[in-house]
């Protein structure tokens, strides 16, 4: 094969190996992913992973067990949640939370160890509010 | 009131540093001492790709007549270097006194 | 003295505008003395934003609230050192360190080359410039950290207390430093392609620079691992958070360009890419600014939305825009010297290696964009976790340290199968040793993953032993030496080459601990009362008694009241005690209770970990403050205006009401294997960086002394 040829060759295949890859990333990060659902688009039946804000007062310990509510980002609508296993540090009344879990009879009950806490006021709490 | 008085005293002395340079003229006798030390630099950098070549030939990385080609090729750019020095330091009286 | 900092900001902006125009005024006019000017004008920017730096440092230490910045960051109880390091935990004081750190950066790279690169160097004082312009302009114009308060408040809301971790608050300059080192190469690497200069000599004078910056940025990216792992309370050191991402990112490409311009150097090839490469390395280093300044990405780290989201993105916009524009103008002028001989080679493993490595960084950003992605795809905001890095980066990392080992050894244009076969002999016989030894001594068969990660560390540390011992053994049949002098000067003489090598050698440790303590942790949660135990990975672990404390925790971070646990953990005749401990911070609402105030703010985790070269055991503890709500809420009631002493008693009985009679408290062991190779591997990577930017003793030598001689030369034809 003279040297061109060889080395067009090359490219194709470097280029289809590329694709392939590329599809392959593209299809595994979308089967992977996993949708955050509001409060108040969450239905019994299926697990959900659960987004929106810790109500304020409502966080209560019972036992081994932390039970909140959390209630849609912009909006009133909440939802009981009853939740064992490790607290983030940053869990607070107000704290943007995601945790997996499942709705049943009313209440979201959580994964163990699923609570994860965001914190879109970041280490500056809402400084440039004024 | 601070800020403005802060402002033009920086302001000032920012200026004159930099209107320094501008003022002064004469820059054509130190590019000679510039082109020098770029040179040398080369002529450093050249030496030590030749030692590298030696090395990768010595630990078998490079085969004896690739070697052999790139010192030789390695080699005469050096002595172009070299030559240029030459010619430089020629120009430069008592320049010759590092050498 | 806040006019005063402001004055300095507005003068280092002009400033660094005029530096822009002399330099490229001087560089088409042909006039050297507006090059100086402009040159200077860095030196005086870098001066003005140090003054201002220093003004804004003392305006902390002195807890001067008027200052807007220092009363949203710090407070008269935050600790000294905290109170000096707070500068650059808020938004405006960390531009102002990016503005310092890159004007002084520029300042030395300009200072180093001031004699040569005479075409290329005018062009970079102008790309430094405007980087230090830009950033000038978003404080002058926007975030300007010398606001002051018209009523200063009587005390500041203090300094998160997440971030009170000694390797949280160095953590921000040596990562800065990374990214703002990689704006000299760029800059270097536009100012050659504006002067049509494209050979090797932007690459062979900031060379040194990229590899400072690599150093700086790696050793930021470590101590955030660091952080992670001890203050967050959750025991790993790596979650893929976006701003992790952000800063690994041109980490990544930054170590591609570091290989890729060797072939430049030696082949003449690889130019377009090399440019290519240092121009997304500057641009992912902005694009980690910004990710932590403007907040559309979630995470635990950003700093909230900000008013400069959109200015950062315009001017990354630009920087993409003109540096491609740039490089397609000057395709013809970037042809290669050379072609690839042969895909066995040094240079087609340093290509793959940098495909490797690229790749990895697209993954990489696809994963941190992806609820961006999908919402523009899908609607909905979706985002993809740990798992799905974890599964995608672990081949791509188990490739990239294969090439670790096998880089080396390669020579340039091509090597025989039988030549590379012969130096490849006994690496690989120690990776299949080692396979057969842990697969017969350990249970490491059950996480196949690691396993190979094992084998190839094996492979790459012999590699690395073998090269010095094949030097030293060639230098001395050459030079007829001792053995210890052959290695020592064999060293010494080629520092890049065998910095290099350990910088790998420290990577595979690295990943040994990575591939040991990721598969094979032993962790386990438990809720426990005094007196109880329970067992993790054959150690057991017994809760003896419950700690209360006020002021003053042992680590210095300031915290007011810290409740903890005093535990014996004992494994074959082997025993000792560890005290994890919860530092609760008051909450400045002042609808709270006046005591409940002081449980309902911000609380950190302070974990103790018994460090170990075979295995650490970290252990974090959560107090169940819940079992004291009554109390507190009845005494919010009596106390409900009581005077700062007697909230403090009251505090002080409540603390020894926990510790008096505990409730069960919740546990967090890990028992995790090697996990100290990473930040020993870290370690041995950073030394040899050093060793490879050190500059070699008898070039430099040299170059000073042709420097004065000819000085001496000229001055005595003037005499």
């Amino acid at each position: 094969m003279d040297p061109s040829r060889k080395r067009k060759l090359r490219l194709v295949v470097a280029l289809s190996a590329a694709l392939l890859l590329a599809t392959a990333l593209i299809y595994t990060s979308f089967s992977a992913s996993t949708e955050a659902s509001k409060p108040s688009e969450i239905k019994p039946g299926r697990s959900y992973e659960l987004t929106g804000k810790v109500v304020n007062g409502s966080i209560e310990h019972r036992g081994s067990d932390l039970r909140f509510r959390i209630r849609d980002r912009d909006g009133a609508h909440s939802v009981p949640v009853t939740y064992t296993g490790v607290v983030p540090d940053p869990f607070r009344d107000g704290r943007e939370v995601i945790v997996s879990g499942e709705l049943q009879n009313g209440t979201f009950v959580a994964e163990r160890d699923s609570l994860v806490t965001k914190c879109p006021s970041k280490f500056t709490e809402d400084k440039k509010a004024s | 009131m601070e800020y403005a008085i802060a402002l033009l005293v920086l302001a000032a002395v920012v200026g004159a540093v930099l209107s320094v340079p501008l003022r002064r003229r004469g820059e054509a006798e130190r590019r000679d001492e510039t082109r020098l030390a770029e040179l040398d630099a080369a002529k450093e950098a050249k030496y030590r790709e030749i030692r590298d070549a030696e090395l990768d030939h010595q630990m078998g990385k490079l085969s004896r007549e690739d070697w052999r080609a790139v010192d030789r090729d390695l080699r005469s750019e050096a002595i172009e270097i070299l030559r240029q020095l030459d010619r430089l330091e020629g120009r430069t009286p008592d320049g010759g006194m590092d050498r | 003295m806040a006019g005063v900092g402001s004055a300095c900001l507005a003068v280092a902006l002009l400033t660094a505008l005029y530096a822009v125009g002399a330099s490229i005024y001087g560089a088409r006019s042909g006039r050297p003395e507006w090059l100086t000017s402009g040159r200077r004008a860095i030196y005086c920017v870098a001066a003005l934003c140090v003054g201002a730096f220093a003004i804004l440092e003392a305006a902390f230490l002195r807890s001067d609230f008027s200052y807007a910045l220092v009363a949203e960051g710090s407070s008269t109880d935050t600790p000294t050192f905290y109170k000096v390091t707070a500068v650059w935990a808020t938004q405006d004081g960390s531009l102002l360190l990016w503005a310092t750190l890159l004007s002084l950066f520029a300042s030395a790279v300009l200072f180093v080359t001031r004699r040569s690169l005479r075409d290329i160097a005018p062009y970079a004082t102008a790309v430094l410039g405007t980087v230090a312009a830009f950033f000038l302009l978003l404080m002058v114009g926007w975030e300007n950290p010398f606001d002051t308060l018209a009523v200063p408040p009587p005390e500041g809301a203090g300094l998160n207390p997440l971030l009170r971790h000694p390797a949280m608050m160095i953590h921000p300059p040596i990562l800065y430093t990374g990214y703002v080192g990689f704006s000299v190469p760029f800059a270097f690497a536009i100012g050659a392609l504006v002067a049509r200069r494209t050979g090797a000599d932007w690459i062979r004078a900031t060379r040194r620079f990229a590899l400072i910056a690599w150093m700086f940025l790696g050793t930021g990216i470590m101590l955030g691992a660091l952080w992670s792992y001890t203050e967050l309370g959750w025991g790993g050191y790596w979650a893929w958070d976006p701003v992790e991402n952000a800063s690994l990112m041109p980490w990544l490409v930054g170590t591609a360009f570091l290989h890729s311009i060797m072939v430049q150097e030696k082949r003449g090839m690889l130019k377009v890419w090399n440019v290519s490469l240092i121009c997304a390395t500057f641009t992912l280093a902005l694009l980690g600014t910004f990710l932590v300044r403007s907040g559309i990405l979630e995470s635990i780290h950003a700093f909230g939305a900000s008013t400069i989201g959109v200015q950062f993105l315009v001017f990354i916009g630009l920087v993409i825009a003109l540096s491609a524009g740039l490089i397609i103008s000057r395709l013809p002028l970037l042809r290669s010297e050379a072609r690839l001989d042969s895909l066995l080679s040094r240079e087609a493993f340093f290509l793959l290696n940098n495909l490797v490595l690229v790749g990895l960084c697209l993954v990489i950003m696809w994963g941190t964009f992806f609820p961006l992605i999908s919402e523009a795809i899908t609607g909905t905001e979706a985002s993809v976790g740990p798992p799905w890095f974890n599964k995608i980066v672990t081949p791509l990392a188990l490739v990239l340290v294969l090439l670790t080992g096998v880089g080396p050894v390669l020579a340039w244009r091509r090597v025989t199968p039988a030549a590379l076969w012969r130096v490849l002999l006994v690496p690989v016989a120690a990776a299949l040793l080692a396979l057969v030894g842990l697969l017969a001594l350990t249970d490491a068969s059950d996480s196949p993953a690691s396993l190979a990660m094992f084998c190839l560390v094996a492979f790459v540390i012999t590699v690395v032993g073998q090269e010095l011992w094949r030097g030293t053994r060639a230098r001395r049949t050459m030079t007829g030496e001792s053995l210890p002098r052959a290695l020592r000067r064999l060293t010494g003489r080629n520092r890049r080459r065998y910095g290099g090598y350990l910088v790998h050698a420290g990577i595979a440790v690295l990943f040994l601990g990575v591939a040991a303590s990721s598969a094979f942790l032993d962790q386990r949660d438990v809720r426990i009362s005094p007196g109880e135990s329970f067992e993790v990975n054959g150690y057991e672990v017994t809760y003896r008694e419950a700690t209360a404390k006020l002021g003053g925790d042992s680590s210095g971070t300031g915290a007011p009241i810290s409740f903890g646990a005093v535990l014996d953990v004992r494994k074959d005749g082997e025993h000792f005690v560890m005290r994890p401990l919860r530092n609760y911070y008051a909450s400045g609402d002042p609808s709270l209770g006046t005591i409940s105030r002081f449980f309902e703010g911000e609380a950190t985790s302070e974990v103790d970990v018994r460090w170990g070269l075979t295995r650490d055991f970290w252990m974090a503890v959560r107090p169940d403050i819940g079992s004291l709500d009554a109390q507190i809420r009845e005494a919010d009631e009596k106390f409900a205006d009581s005077a700062g002493d007697v909230q403090a008693l009251i505090v002080a009985a409540l603390a020894e009401r926990y510790r008096g009679n505990p409730p069960p408290a919740a546990f967090r062991a890990i028992a995790s294997p090697l996990v100290v190779w990473i930040w020993i591997g870290g370690a041995i990577a950073v030394l040899g960086a050093l060793i490879a930017a050190w500059p070699s003793p008898e070039a430099r030598l040299r170059r000073v002394r042709s420097l004065y001689s000819a000085r001496v030369g000229r001055e005595l034809s003037r005499a």
